[in-house]
């Protein structure tokens, strides 16, 4: 599967990353090259084989509905870039 | 005294301070030191404070005057800086963390802190732990303490050259896909990859969720198994922890004595490890070991694992597409780094991640994106999961035949910083001997077995599932009979 420009711009767009068209050009070399090492899967025949997810083949625990943490709003807070009034605060999002 | 702390093992320093021989407070001090004078160089530590570590000592100091001390209070380690630790700055080796403080503690650290050990500092590491030399760290590399011209591996980088050079007691890594094993072996020091499930992975800042997994880095099988003592057990907060009794790591350490120890142990040698791609010094290091553990009793089997070639595209599409998605939370909003202007939110988002990520962090972003994006689903993702069963399945025939695999760590002695920066395919292959187990989630360690041209050279073991003690014992028994994991790097003392 070979990619251009066109695609590298297209996957940064997908995961939110801003990308100029020389990092673009780069990232498209780099990217190739992986990917060719990924095609060696193609080879191999997986025809009726379970995904395998997890060592173990776990199931997802459940755990009782009771509340195990307190309000720790002013010690999140502290970390964030922005807020007032204990509130995130975003770019206008709702005209 | 110094000589005689820094290569001391944990049981000695333990029993040191359980004497009064030394204070928590003196040892930690002693290691602080040694920091203050190396870390300019080394670059192992990227973050101290320590009013907070002597604070922790002088509690260390009270607890064993109390007589409530266990075997680890008292004693300092290096913390990887994957792990939250309350009040520390916790960067994961990015700048899209370099202001975070964590509010709260990652299990690992804890369990440390439960058993009144003490924290000297968080430890360096490639970006997300996404690399295999400290490379693509946002505070820069990070020097090998046996050639500072050479990479320590990665990406547990920074607790690898603190272990190495005697800058802690002990450090803690982890390991997605070799980041514990290959800086182990690069380094010369002994670290073990639990069984995936035993260490807990609440606070530890996820990469790859199905394959990252903490363990222990230290000098000594012996060491490893009572850090193992600490961190691993059940807890609720990772929901992939597994609910398992409590062992005793150390239980079998002192039956290994007599002349043939490993009498009855059959070793697996898969022949795709001593394959092309080795590098000839390293292969006679690691046959001399091999032979060395002929003489301890044990029995070789050839075993095969045919595909072991496989695990690293396979690797390269999981971990990328898990990394996607967990990366996926650091948009600007609640902490992480944010774009200084922006438009819209779309903007601010994808400015934020442009400047809080670096180019390998990006990379792997884009590749896991890619993989999941709609139509390619099955050809890639789900294709590399049915693949990743063919490879656990290797393991598990070969487990028919042997009780451990024994190999390569990695391919190479360390290398020059900048030999592989640039060529992100080359540094993948550092791991082709550490990823399958990763995949099949198997426990895997390196000990030190020698030098090539003056460079540590580390013998890897693989055990079946949780049987992490019987590795302990296999690498202690080597231990007991040869003194590489007590070798330290010239100009470190």
């Amino acid at each position: 599967m070979a990619l251009n420009i066109e695609d590298i711009q297209r996957i940064a767009y997908l995961a939110r990353i801003e990308i100029n068209e020389q990092e673009a050009a780069t990232t498209l070399t780099k990217l190739s090259g992986i990917l060719g090492l990924i095609e060696q899967m193609q080879a191999v025949n997986t025809e009726g084989i379970a995904p395998m997810s997890h060592s173990q083949d776990l199931t997802q625990r459940l755990r009782e509905d009771v509340v195990t943490q307190t309000n720790q709003r002013e010690a999140f807070q502290a970390i964030a870039p922005l807020t007032e009034s204990g509130l995130y605060l975003v770019p206008k999002v709702i005209e | 005294m110094t000589n005689s702390i820094i290569n001391a093992s944990l049981a000695q320093l333990s029993q040191m301070l359980a004497s009064k021989q030394v204070s928590s407070v003196e040892l930690t001090q002693a290691f602080l030191t040694r920091i203050q004078q190396h870390n300019p160089t080394i670059n192992a530590y990227i973050a101290l404070d320590n009013e907070k570590t002597l604070a922790q000592a002088q509690a260390a100091d009270a607890r064993i005057a109390a007589g409530d001390a266990e075997a680890l209070t008292g004693i300092p380690f290096a913390q990887k800086d994957i792990f939250c630790a309350k009040g520390w700055k916790t960067t994961c080796g990015s700048k899209m963390l370099a202001n975070f403080v964590a509010p709260y503690d990652a299990h690992v650290i804890s369990q440390f802190d439960a058993v009144g050990a003490v924290n000297l500092g968080k430890t360096n590491m490639d970006e997300f732990a996404m690399g295999s030399s400290n490379e693509t760290s946002y505070f820069g590399g990070v020097k090998n303490p046996w050639d500072f011209d050479r990479v320590p591996g990665g990406s547990s980088g920074g607790s690898a050259a603190a272990v190495a050079a005697r800058l802690c007691a002990a450090a803690t890594g982890t390991d997605t896909g070799g980041s514990i094993r290959q800086p182990a072996s690069l380094c010369g020091f002994t670290g073990l990859k639990p069984t995936y499930g035993l260490v807990s992975r609440y606070g530890m800042i996820a990469f790859a969720s199905s394959l990252d997994q903490a363990g222990p880095m230290a000098k000594s099988a012996e060491d490893c198994a009572l850090m193992m003592n600490v961190m691993a057990g059940f807890d609720a907060r990772d929901s992939t922890s597994l609910d398992r009794p409590k062992e005793d790591y150390t239980r079998g350490l002192s039956a290994v004595t007599g002349s043939q120890p490993l009498k009855g142990l059959r070793v697996g040698l898969p022949k795709e490890y001593f394959a092309t791609g080795l590098d000839a010094g390293v292969s006679k290091v690691v046959q001399d070991a091999i032979a060395e553990y002929r003489k301890l009793g044990a029995e070789m089997v050839d075993i095969s694992l045919p595909n072991s070639q496989l695990s690293i595209p396979v690797y390269y599409v999981l971990a990328p597409a898990e990394a996607s998605s967990n990366l996926s939370r650091y948009d600007g909003v609640r902490y992480g780094h944010r774009t200084a202007e922006y438009d819209d939110l779309l903007d601010m988002y994808m400015k934020s991640r442009a400047e809080g990520f670096g180019a390998e962090v990006k990379r792997r972003i884009l590749i896991g994106t890619y993989v999941l994006s709609a139509g390619y689903y099955d050809a890639y993702y789900l294709k590399a999961q049915q693949i990743r069963r063919l490879i656990a399945q290797d393991f598990t025939e070969a487990f028919k035949q042997c009780d451990v695999i024994m190999g390569p760590t990695a391919p190479s002695t360390a290398f020059k910083a900048g030999e592989k920066a640039d060529d992100p395919v080359a540094m993948y292959l550092q791991d082709v001997y550490t990823i399958a187990t990763n995949l099949a989630g198997l426990p895997g360690m390196s000990i030190p077995a020698g030098f090539s041209n003056g460079l540590p050279v580390g013998l890897q073991i693989i055990g079946n599932y949780f049987d992490e003690a019987r590795m302990l014992d296999v690498a202690h028994a080597y231990q007991q009979v040869t003194d590489w994991h007590q070798a330290m790097p010239k100009g470190i003392e």
